[in-house]
């Protein structure tokens, strides 16, 4: 491929990605000064954009959105951890995979947000409880995930790494972990909405720390604009921990 | 056709190979397997010799035991009786004598291609600057010079069976034991990895066993060709091929290599035939079922 060419094929997608999301701002805007889209219902582009100096000013907006970042960021580590941890646990001992496998999976589906009141009677209306909920949230799924990619790893590969005389912990770390990379990293995606979900969700619920609280504070007052200016700092969340584990991944697994 | 031995040189070559004490010996193998029809003699008391230097090929038609006694001898199956020995040593396992190339793809797809054949020298804690060094000169071996960067994802699969093959050679294994590495592949891409596999063999004096179902590849690049009967697997004949070497793919054209072809095809052609009524029968076995 041209040189041209390459830097056509990286430009494109980016500027389609942003254009495209221009257009709709710019088309929700003319729908509702049109009277299409009722203004009290989806406020106006240009009114939640004014409102971002506001809730900067005078809602502490940066500091929620690094405590709800501490918090998702937390929630990710014990996630990665013991979500990974478990489904090395269930693919090594094939008795404990048979006994709860359908349990875990039971466990994905299930609406974990409201266990939050248990949660609050062991850790208090504090931080710790929302960590924990997106933890709980998103630990099933990244356990299911990692037993798939390693049940998945190819046999050839195993065979592979059983003629060159491995150990059991260099066929784990050589083979079946890197081959399993991208199955658990899709896990650790789907763990990370989950979390993320419920961090935000238990924040709004027992209206504490970070931007949870401030959407449910705003809300509240009916401040439609900063309610979504509020929300557009919870994407900037996902944003920054979805950047950091697509570059994880790449740096331990640069091409699939 | 490249440049042929002269009957003296070939006459000392076998006079040598005939005259070293093997160092692949295979004593009465029989592997049976438990299946729900009952239990099936997979090989059935299989005994040979390889010498060092020496290529040999297994032929057979499918269903003959051939992968089974791939597995047996590299070590990957247990639960067989008889034994394996390396240059004197009885084998329980996998063993770094025995270097395997399968036959389905097998290098790793998260490692370039001087990271797969660095592998071997990985795990034997070489240095990164060693183990990159040495695994350049084998992939300049099978002429892969210019692609250490690469992906396997980025390569052919004739490219991707030569990494294989580098992989495992640089583990300096004392036998390369092959597993129909080239099925998946074209006729032509075929015969001319087959050229690259006696140049390398050349090269190192490698001790091959190569385990085939293709007839032209067996004696493109054997001393001598075991052929097995359909199940149970057994020996049928050994056939010495007394082609001039070196070799390259030009001598699929020589008369004397027809002659070995149309030889061996005579007693595959019977054993073919059984695993074909043999398959027929439990197709119209398990319709009626």
């Amino acid at each position: 491929m041209s040189a041209p060419s390459v830097a056509r094929s990286r430009v494109l997608p980016a500027v389609l990605g942003w254009g495209t999301l221009a257009f709709s701002i710019v088309a929700i805007e003319g729908l509702i000064r049109a009277g299409l889209i009722n203004r009290f219902i989806v406020p106006m582009p240009s009114e939640i954009l004014l409102a971002f100096p506001r809730i900067v000013s005078e809602e502490s907006v940066l500091s929620r959105f690094m405590l709800t970042i501490a918090e998702a960021f937390s929630a990710s580590f014990l996630v990665a951890i013991f979500g990974i941890a478990g489904g090395v646990l269930l693919h090594r001992f094939n008795l404990l995979r048979q006994a709860t496998e359908t349990w875990v999976a039971a466990l994905a589906a299930a609406p974990l947000v409201l266990i939050y009141p248990l949660y609050l009677v062991i850790f208090g209306r504090s931080a710790t409880t929302i960590v924990m909920m997106g933890f709980t949230a998103g630990l099933a799924p990244t356990v299911l995930k990692t037993l798939e990619g390693l049940s998945a790893t190819r046999r050839v590969l195993v065979d592979v790494g059983r003629s060159f005389n491995l150990t059991p912990a260099q066929q784990f770390w050589k083979i079946l972990f890197p081959s399993a990379l991208p199955t658990i990293f899709v896990g650790l995606r789907l763990g990370l909405i989950f979390a993320l979900i419920n961090i935000v969700g238990v924040e709004f619920l027992i209206n504490f720390g970070g931007l949870g609280q401030l959407i449910n504070e705003l809300a509240e007052r009916y401040d439609l604009a900063g309610t979504y200016a509020a929300i557009c700092f919870v994407v900037l969340v996902s944003v920054c921990v979805f950047v950091l584990m697509e570059r994880l991944e790449r740096w331990l697994r640069p091409v699939d | 056709m490249a440049a042929m031995s002269t009957p003296s040189q070939r006459l000392a070559a076998s006079a040598e190979a005939a005259s070293a004490r093997p160092i692949l010996v295979v004593d009465d193998i029989v592997k049976r397997f438990e299946t729900p029809d009952g239990v099936l003699t997979a090989v059935d008391h299989v005994s040979f010799t390889v010498k060092p230097g020496e290529f040999v090929s297994l032929i057979g038609p499918s269903g003959c035991g051939k992968s089974t006694l791939f597995n047996v001898i590299g070590g990957l199956l247990d639960g067989y009786q008889g034994s394996v020995s390396v240059a004197g040593e009885r084998l329980a396992g996998p063993h770094a004598a025995i270097g395997m190339i399968f036959q389905e793809e097998s290098t790793f797809p998260w490692r370039t291609v001087i990271d797969n054949v660095a592998f071997p020298l990985e795990l034997a804690g070489l240095s990164k600057a060693e183990r990159y060094a040495r695994a350049r000169h084998f992939v300049e071996l099978v002429g892969l010079d210019g692609f250490e960067r690469r992906y396997p994802s980025q390569l052919s699969g004739g490219m991707r069976q030569r990494v294989s093959m580098a992989r495992t050679l640089a583990a300096s294994p004392k036998i390369l034991l092959m597993d129909e590495p080239f099925a998946a592949l074209d006729e032509q891409t075929r015969l001319l990895l087959g050229d690259k596999v006696l140049q390398i063999q050349q090269e190192l004096k490698q001790t091959t066993l190569l385990i085939t179902h293709n007839i032209t590849e067996a004696v493109q690049l054997s001393d001598r060709v075991l052929v097995m009967t359909y199940r149970p697997g057994r020996l049928k004949r050994e056939v010495a091929i007394e082609l001039p070497r070196p070799r390259t793919s030009e001598i699929v054209s020589s008369e004397a290599f027809g002659r070995y072809v149309a030889q061996i095809w005579g007693d595959l052609r019977e054993e073919a035939s059984r695993g074909l009524r043999d398959d027929e029968k439990h197709k119209r076995a398990s319709d009626h079922a």
